[in-house]
């Protein structure tokens, strides 16, 4: 047979293959509680964030000033689920448009990070070599400084506002997803079916695309989903730091749990709850995380 | 094994380098521009056009760095914009702190989490295996901040049992020759000043230390299953040694090396989450140093805090690498 | 549920086996069960006896349940979902009626065990000189100075090269042939009464083979250990043994001293496997024989039929309807099988009746083939 029709038909074991691989996996994930209890949490993340503006029964920067007086700021009640905060706004609204606030950061600096990552990790996978050090000394500095700290670094270098968070957190992510592609393309070269591909004649660029990638997703996905919780609480952190957007129309849980520090005594539900959202949505990923990687684990022990 | 120490040591000075490098890159994107972040408000045009020729900011880039590198090395760190001393100074004072409040939640974490995993995994799926796993789950999703409130806000100040902030109480006459509470008080033999400070760090401790808790229990009691279904444990049970014996000298041994490795990347979860515990709790250490710093731009303060912070954590790691090299003889020979 | 008409055992072992006789083990069933599947009789009914010095093989395909079985001698099978019943009377002791603590002052000083996977049967993180001088404190007592001296003598009586200094080396610093010997070294430390090798060379090259097996049997003619050897490969068991089993589908299928098992097999299963083993004295080109059809399914067994029914080139319909009955054909040959008789006489008139030499090996056809029994 001819080298495309031997290479299609590779190709076409190998796809058959990986898509089993997910049909396969997509069964052990459904199986797992945690899981499943995952998925559920991310579900309700995202559709709060989504229809924020259509449940949230205030604005968030608005300021119920006739509920509140100094040192006292009611909890739950009838007109405000979850009580109000020292400035009189609604902290269900609050949290509702919080969820926005962290999902957005999430993505985009999930986004960006991921993207810059894996460009530096397959470059550095492909050619190996000289580039490849290069690129991981740089890598490797950066996981010098831990994880936060360069976060804070970063955005503060930038300035105060969201968009210094989403550069921070994407930053961090850079050398996680560069290292994770890059291993996974090594460990690849030297596969047997690589050896195949490369002893029938198939060029260098047609293996890395038709056959390294598409092996190289599955922990790639895992990574980014452990990324999203981590985001969700790095960028809390670095609002809680101060590092947030300074808008108080904006609202961020981290920066909630900020300001609730001079009135913990009187008003402990402000704190509660904006720290119960961030533990609810960080764990939905968290799990669905873990979930993803003993799914897809071929070794799936149990 | 000392060739090895060796070898590691060499490989360090290349990362010290890059991480000196990356940090003197970071203070020229600051906003305004290098001279006027370091000197902050007080960035008159003279105080500027001094700065300027102190740090040679008009000479070419390679010589800054190499400026540069002579005055860290030499500890010259700068000044503050708040405080007006020298970094240096203050650097001294602040680091024990937060050293001895990131020691203090390692031993919580690896003191609890190790023994937990590894009871975890020996009566697998039993009660104590089930409660472990989904504590360790939730437990890595639980903000530092909001934990040392939640801890703050139940027992220091509902409860009283606990104070809610500093290092020690107000009235303390105890006297910090080193500026580690603990030994200081230990050295000068003051039973009041031990009770006081361990009270004051257990909250912190406790707050700082629960994700690298979940974390540690969940390696440990991954690798505790792992090795225990390996084949030289069946041999060591084939020889007839007693079961404690075993679980010592062929499991533990051999599931420490993945926990081990773990240990070290969780110090810099450790050092970094000092910060935001430090600010809940008004820890006089470095991490309430930075976040002064970062509230009012001083940015002197903050290269310094991430320097030191980073060097300590690759000093770590690289102790982290010797103790599995004295664990496991195979790593020896690369 | 096992086997519907359980074998009949010679007059010699029903009832108490004798007092000489080294290791006993009746009707020993393990049955595995996990969650939701159905149960496993990975063992089903095994009876063997060992003698002291003497040497016994067992043999069979992977999945017969013969690792399974020196597993339960010894007591080292996981306690949950595993079923384990039977007897195994070890030196005049019940072994299953022992308690934890007096089972782990046997294993290792009186009933040893070696493990197929030198690779991975030593702790990675203790030098080998630690994990045999380890068995002798526990054992013995032995301090420091004199558990070295006997380590550093042991490694060298398995033939380690410069015993002395090897003795503070890690098993990652030996090759997989060392590595046996070590675990050899190790085993018979304490001098056992009884060693269990299971399939102690099948993880290492064909010419390294030769030389531990050749190493067991000295060491074996030396200290008088009696020992189980379980392997698949008949080569192996072929200049070993005094007497081999073979089992199949976690049954027992035929017994016969070795020359016996050579020379006259009075079980289609032996027949096959004895004509599988390759053999230099045919010509070039010829196929290699394989028994035709896949290992049992043990999880699925009727006991109503014969194991080996479906695969098995004399099997009528009595063999798929029922049991097949445990046939004493002579003074130590018994075989499971409709026709035991049948086929120990084809086998017998095969050769033409006289008894072969020691160690000469005969393919099923009757001729004598070359090419000896060390392999």
């Amino acid at each position: 047979m001819s080298l495309t029709e031997a290479e299609t038909q590779e190709l076409q074991v190998e796809r058959d293959q990986i898509v089993g691989r997910w049909t396969d996996a997509r069964q052990r994930l459904l199986r797992s509680p945690s899981s499943v209890i995952g998925l559920v949490l991310i579900g309700l993340f995202v559709f709060v964030a989504v229809f924020a503006p259509l449940l949230a029964p205030y604005e968030p920067g608005d300021q119920n000033l006739s509920v509140i007086r100094p040192g006292v700021y009611p909890g739950p009640s009838a007109e405000h689920l979850l009580g109000v905060d020292q400035l009189g706004r609604d902290i269900l609204s609050r949290i509702i448009y919080g969820a926005r606030t962290s999902l957005v950061i999430g993505l985009v600096s999930l986004g960006f990070g991921a993207v810059v990552g894996l460009t530096i990790g397959s470059l550095a996978g492909a050619f190996g070599g000289r580039v490849d050090t290069v690129l991981m000394r740089l890598m490797d500095m950066m996981l010098a400084i831990p994880g936060l700290l360069l976060a804070i670094g970063v955005a503060a270098a930038i300035g105060r506002g969201l968009t210094a968070v989403m550069i921070a957190i994407g930053v961090v992510n850079v050398p996680v997803f560069a290292r994770l592609l890059r291993s996974s393309m090594l460990s690849q070269r030297e596969s047997d079916y690589v050896l195949a591909a490369r002893s029938l004649g198939v060029k260098r660029g047609r293996i890395v695309v038709g056959h390294i990638i598409p092996n190289s997703i599955a922990p790639v996905i895992v990574a980014a989903t452990l990324a999203l919780a981590t985001a969700i609480i790095d960028a809390a952190g670095l609002a809680f730091l101060g590092l947030g957007s300074a808008d108080p129309g904006v609202a961020e849980w981290g920066r909630m749990l900020a300001e609730t520090q001079s009135f913990l005594q009187n008003a402990p539900h402000a704190a509660i709850f904006p720290g119960l959202a961030i533990i609810i949505s960080c764990l939905g990923f968290y799990l669905l995380g873990e979930g993803l990687r003993e799914a897809l684990d071929p070794k799936f022990r149990r | 094994m000392l060739k090895f120490i060796v070898r590691r040591l060499i490989q360090l000075i290349p990362i010290l380098i890059g991480l000196s490098i990356l940090v003197f890159l970071w203070i020229r994107t600051l906003p305004g521009g290098p001279a006027e972040a370091l000197l902050g408000e007080r960035a008159t045009p003279e105080a500027v056009a001094r700065v300027r020729e102190l740090y040679g900011l008009d000479r070419p880039v390679w010589q800054q760095y190499g400026s540069y590198l002579e005055s860290v090395v030499k500890l010259d760190l700068g000044q503050s914009v708040v405080s007006r001393r020298p970094v240096a100074t203050e650097l001294r004072e602040r680091f024990p702190a937060t050293i001895e409040l990131t020691i203090a939640a390692m031993i919580f974490a690896v003191g609890i989490g190790i023994p937990l995993g590894f009871l975890a995994a020996k009566r697998y799926q039993g009660p104590i295996d089930q409660l472990s796993v989904a504590g360790s789950l939730i437990g890595v999703a639980i903000p530092v901040f909001f934990l040392g409130l939640v801890l703050k806000y139940v027992f220091a100040v509902k409860l009283g049992w606990l104070p809610t902030s500093g290092r020690s109480d107000a009235t303390s006459t105890a006297l910090h020759p080193t500026g580690f509470y603990l030994l200081d008080a230990v050295i000068t033999n003051d039973r009041v000043a031990l009770v006081d400070t361990v009270r004051h760090l257990i909250l912190p401790a406790i707050a700082l230390g629960t994700i690298p808790l979940a974390i540690i229990t969940r390696i440990t009691r991954a690798a505790v299953l792992d090795v225990v279904n390996e084949d030289y444990v069946r041999t060591a049970h084939a020889k007839g040694m007693e079961p404690n014996v075993v679980d010592r000298r062929h499991i533990l041994k051999n599931a420490m090396l993945p926990v081990v490795t773990i240990i070290g990347l969780q110090t810099g979860l450790l050092l970094s989450g000092a910060i935001l515990t430090e600010t809940v709790f008004a820890w006089g250490g470095m991490g309430s140093w930075m976040y002064q710093a970062i509230n009012f731009r001083d940015y002197a303060v903050l290269q310094a805090g991430i320097l030191f912070i980073a060097i300590v954590f690759v000093l770590v790691n690289l102790m982290v690498d010797i103790t599995y090299a004295r664990l496991d003889p195979r790593i020896r020979v690369r | 549920m096992t086997t519907a008409g359980a074998y009949q055992p010679s007059p010699a072992e029903a009832g108490e086996p004798e007092a000489a006789t080294l290791l006993s083990v009746r009707d020993l069933r393990v049955v595995f069960q996990r969650r939701g599947r159905r149960p496993v009789h990975a063992v089903d009914g095994i009876s063997l006896d060992v003698e002291p010095g003497r040497t016994i093989g067992v043999v069979g395909e992977s999945g017969c349940g013969k690792s399974v079985t020196s597993l339960a001698i010894l007591g080292l099978l996981p306690k949950r979902g595993v079923q384990v019943s039977g007897s195994v009377r070890f030196a005049g002791r019940e072994l299953f009626k022992l308690s934890d603590q007096e089972l782990r002052e046997i294993r290792g000083r009186e009933l040893a065990m070696i493990f197929q996977d030198p690779m991975t049967s030593l702790n990675p993180v203790l030098t080998v000189g630690y994990q045999i001088t380890e068995v002798l404190r526990r054992h013995f007592g032995q301090k420091g100075q004199e558990a070295t001296r006997e380590a550093v003598s042991l490694l060298d009586a398995v033939g380690i090269p410069e015993a002395r200094s090897r003795v503070d080396s890690y098993p990652h610093e030996f090759s997989g042939g060392m590595r046996q010997r070590v675990m050899i070294a190790m085993a018979l430390s304490c001098e056992p009464e009884l060693l269990i090798a299971d399939e102690p060379t099948t993880a290492l090259d064909v010419t390294i083979q030769a030389q531990i097996l050749e190493l067991i049997k000295e060491l074996k003619r030396e200290t008088g250990t009696s020992v189980i050897l379980i392997t698949h490969d008949l080569g192996v068991v072929a200049g070993m043994t005094d007497d081999i089993i073979v089992m199949y589908a976690g049954k027992v299928f035929e017994r016969a001293p070795t020359r016996e098992l050579f020379a006259a097999p009075g079980n289609p299963y032996t027949k096959g496997l004895l004509k599988s083993v390759p053999d230099p004295a045919h010509e070039e080109g010829t196929e290699l024989y394989q028994i035709p059809g896949l290992p049992p399914d043990v999880a699925h067994m009727s006991p109503d039929q014969c194991p080996f029914a479906e695969r098995c080139y004399r099997a009528e319909d009595v063999c798929r309807r029922e049991f097949p009955p445990f046939v004493r054909l002579n003074a130590e040959h018994f075989s499971l099988c409709h026709f035991a008789e049948e086929v120990y006489q084809e086998s017998l008139a095969a050769r033409g009746g006289a008894v072969t030499t020691y160690g000469s090996r005969m393919d099923p056809d009757g001729k004598p083939a070359q090419g000896g029994a060390g392999r």
